[in-house]
């Protein structure tokens, strides 16, 4: 067992954040959330891409498949790095549909999801939209707004860089709730295709997409961390940094702690893909990067309630993935029940049943 | 990031599960609580069998006695002794896990063959004499004072909150050697006997209504210089030394014991319906991750102890271990608290089990370092916020 980062997912995560400091720096983050609300933000089509040809969605494929072969720890790693720098987009959907979908592999098809919550992000720019709910897993075409589309109605996103589309009648099934078979390829030929259905493992499919959202929380919760410290550590009032007031002091500490509770738990779920340390991961990370981003914002003081500051971005993004995948009712609940079933046996043996445990 | 266990390790786990299925059943019944003599022969006999078994001071260095295993492999024996419901480590808790390192890392090789050989045989308990009336948090402003005379130091002054005080044979204490100089500089670590002329124990009472920790009252208490570990007016850095030893591992066997609990607790509330209640069931639910998540980060802390020790790290405490105090506390009140709704008015009843716990659990937040104090050491230390007042 040696639980840390290999030396090769040191240097993967390393070159994600150096790639997102070029290619996302804050300015493009602002850009999109000046964009007109009406007009639903649109998606960075040529970041996609460029998010595709680095191996963003393609990751976890084999090479033969034009993958990079990588298993989930590693993906977990790059989307924390997306999350840590707020980048927009169904980014989760994506990866997922990555050998499911043509095009998602390499960012030219942008795929998001339909699942539980009845949302859907990014629905105006996406080409295709995966339907999560039942016992299969199937994928639309958005162009032509028929099916499962037809009722979709636009939000006024909460989120300024995150469009949302709610659908009321959709309703939220358990993460893992079925298993099945292997994996299938879902073709998405063009506005005409009609729905398709294969043999993924929806369950599964589930469970990665809360915990590879779950690692997007995990970001952004260590990112408002570093901008609390730094603000606490600059900051002068009384004649004094305000980082030096124990009331200031506590507040980040317990920041910290939320952020490695929540990153412990994280990168285990990676590992061990159990249901219950994907809903635990899940459940840990969107509450630290809510909690951070509200102790954040409260820390910057009146600056903390500006458009100006990019704290409320954090809170809001926060709110958004809390709600997809897993909400925090269905992860306790998941949890719970799990409970029932004999929760309380042996952990480091779990961890060695990986993959298939979901 | 490998949660797998090696082959060695896989080896280690079954040997050591199946000398635990053959050893317990053979021990003698628990005694009862508040007989401290029998706790304390019950708690030397078990530690005898884990001598003899080769289990003794497991994550000891092995030129102190210990097996020098792994911290993966003491995180092994924690959960599988849990599992197994081993007895806890009780009165040797002080030998094995603070004085008894501190010996071995800090005392000459006469003091390591004294002393470290009894405790992990079982035959001598140690108690801690830090905390003083006057020096809790602070405990750098001590101020029992121990003057030099001859080759002994007169030693008086009081000491509290010592658990196992009336059924230990030695005493590792803190103690003022240099009045001049202010704080932490200026005191020494020195072994003193609880037989000594001089030593008064009085027990103290803890809310939970029992007898855990005691007062020590020391009036001109004389202890050989030969008993002080580390060089005079040097006692706090020895003391720190010891402190970092503990890597943020050492409530994982806690932890499988709450899982547990926890999951004994959901089966009671729905036989006695309360498991209707939604809001109970997500409070357990948030529970189940919380102490996941610490079972998860205590391999994160070993994997880190496992890396600095083969690198030859300072042993500086990292992230992990504060974070593990501050979350692991609260979690082990908040799991007592959600058992009190699960029992309804049963846990009224001081007699039940998980009352009991619930009122001990109300020291985890203030032993071994206050919540505060541990937000203090995260904020300055590990954030690098300045320092507060």
């Amino acid at each position: 067992m040696d639980f840390r980062l290999s030396e090769d997912q040191r240097a993967l995560r390393a070159g994600m954040r150096d790639l997102l400091v070029a290619r996302f720096p804050r300015e493009k983050l602002r850009e999109s959330a000046e964009a007109d609300p009406a007009k639903r933000a649109p998606l960075d089509r040529a970041l996609w891409r460029e998010l595709g040809e680095i191996g963003v969605f393609s990751l976890r494929l084999s090479e033969k498949e034009g993958g990079a072969g990588l298993g989930l720890p590693e993906a977990v790693l790059v989307f924390e790095e997306a999350g840590r720098a707020l980048l927009p987009g169904p980014l989760a959907a994506s990866h997922l549909a990555a050998g499911l979908v043509s095009g998602a592999a390499d960012g030219t098809t942008v795929v998001t999801a339909l699942e539980g919550a009845g949302l859907a992000e990014h629905l105006d720019s996406a080409d295709a939209v995966l339907l999560c709910e039942g016992p299969t897993v199937r994928a639309f075409p958005v162009g032509d707004g028929a099916g499962p589309l037809a009722t979709a109605r636009p939000l006024r996103s909460v989120d300024p860089t995150t469009p949302l589309h709610h659908l009321p009648e959709a309703h939220e099934v358990p993460c893992g709730a079925e298993r099945a078979s292997r994996t299938g390829r879902l073709p998405v030929a063009g506005a005409s295709a009609t729905a398709t259905a294969a043999a993924v493992d929806p369950g599964r499919l589930r469970a990665e997409a809360a915990l590879l959202t779950a690692a997007q929380q995990l970001g952004s919760a260590a990112r408002t961390l570093e901008m609390a410290v730094a603000h606490a550590k600059s900051r002068t009032q009384f004649g004094r940094p305000i980082g030096a007031f124990q009331a200031v002091q506590h507040l980040c500490a317990r920041m910290l702690a939320r952020t490695e509770i929540a990153r412990s738990s994280v990168y285990a779920a990676s590992l061990a893909m159990t249901l219950g340390d994907i809903s635990g991961a899940k459940l840990l990370a969107d509450e630290a990067a809510v909690r951070n981003a509200r102790d954040c914002l409260q820390l910057h003081g009146g600056l903390g309630f500006t458009w100006e500051a990019d704290v409320h971005l954090h809170l809001k993004r926060a709110w958004v993935r809390q709600a997809q995948w897993q909400s925090t009712e269905r992860a306790e609940e998941a949890l719970a029940a799990a409970l029932l079933e004999g929760a309380g046996d042996c952990m480091t043996e779990t961890a060695n049943r990986v993959n298939g445990a979901v | 990031m490998d949660l797998t266990l090696t082959r060695e390790e896989e080896d280690f786990r079954r040997r050591l599960r199946d000398w635990l299925h053959r050893t317990l059943p053979t021990l003698p019944p628990k005694p009862s609580p508040a007989d401290w003599p029998a706790r304390r022969a019950y708690d030397c006999a078990w530690q005898r069998a884990l001598y003899d078994a080769g289990y003794a001071g497991l994550h000891w260095p092995a030129d102190a006695g210990g097996r020098g295993a792994t911290p993966t492999q003491h995180l092994i024996f924690l959960e599988e002794a849990e599992l197994a419901g081993a007895p806890y480590v009780g009165a040797n808790f002080v030998g094995l896990l603070h004085a008894g390192p501190t010996i071995a890392v800090e005392g000459t090789a006469a003091q390591q063959a004294r002393w470290l050989p009894p405790v992990l045989r079982g035959e001598e308990v140690w108690c801690q004499g830090f905390s003083e009336p006057e020096a809790g948090s602070d405990l750098a402003s001590l101020r029992t004072r121990a003057v030099r005379d001859g080759d002994a130091y007169v030693v008086t002054g009081s000491k509290t909150w010592t658990s196992h005080a009336e059924v230990a044979d030695w005493c590792e204490l803190l103690v003022r050697t240099d009045p001049s100089a202010p704080g932490h500089r200026g005191l020494s670590w020195l072994a003193m006997r609880m037989d000594a002329p001089g030593v008064t124990v009085r027990p103290l009472r803890t809310l939970a209504g029992s007898m855990e920790f005691a007062e020590l009252f020391l009036d001109e208490v004389r202890v050989p210089v030969a008993q002080r570990v580390g060089a005079e007016n040097d006692g706090w850095r020895v003391t720190m030394v010891t402190l970092s030893f503990e890597r943020g591992t050492a409530f994982a066997g806690e932890v499988v014991a709450c899982r547990r609990t926890l999951a004994l607790l959901a089966r009671a509330a729905k036989e006695n319906g309360r498991w209707e209640d939604a809001a109970l069931r997500r409070r357990l639910g948030r529970l189940n991750a919380e102490f996941t998540a610490l079972w998860r980060l205590a391999q994160w802390n070993a994997s880190e102890a496992a890396h600095a020790l083969r690198t030859g790290g300072n042993g500086v405490p990292g992230v992990g271990a504060s974070v593990f105090k501050l979350r692991y506390s609260h979690a082990r009140q908040e799991l007592y608290d959600a058992a009190s709704e699960a029992l309804g008015p049963l846990s009224l009843d001081a007699s039940h089990e998980w009352t009991l716990e619930r009122l001990s659990s109300l020291s985890y937040t203030i032993a071994a370092g206050t919540s505060q104090i541990q937000q203090n050491i995260i904020a300055e230390r590990i954030l690098g916020l300045p320092r507060g007042r």
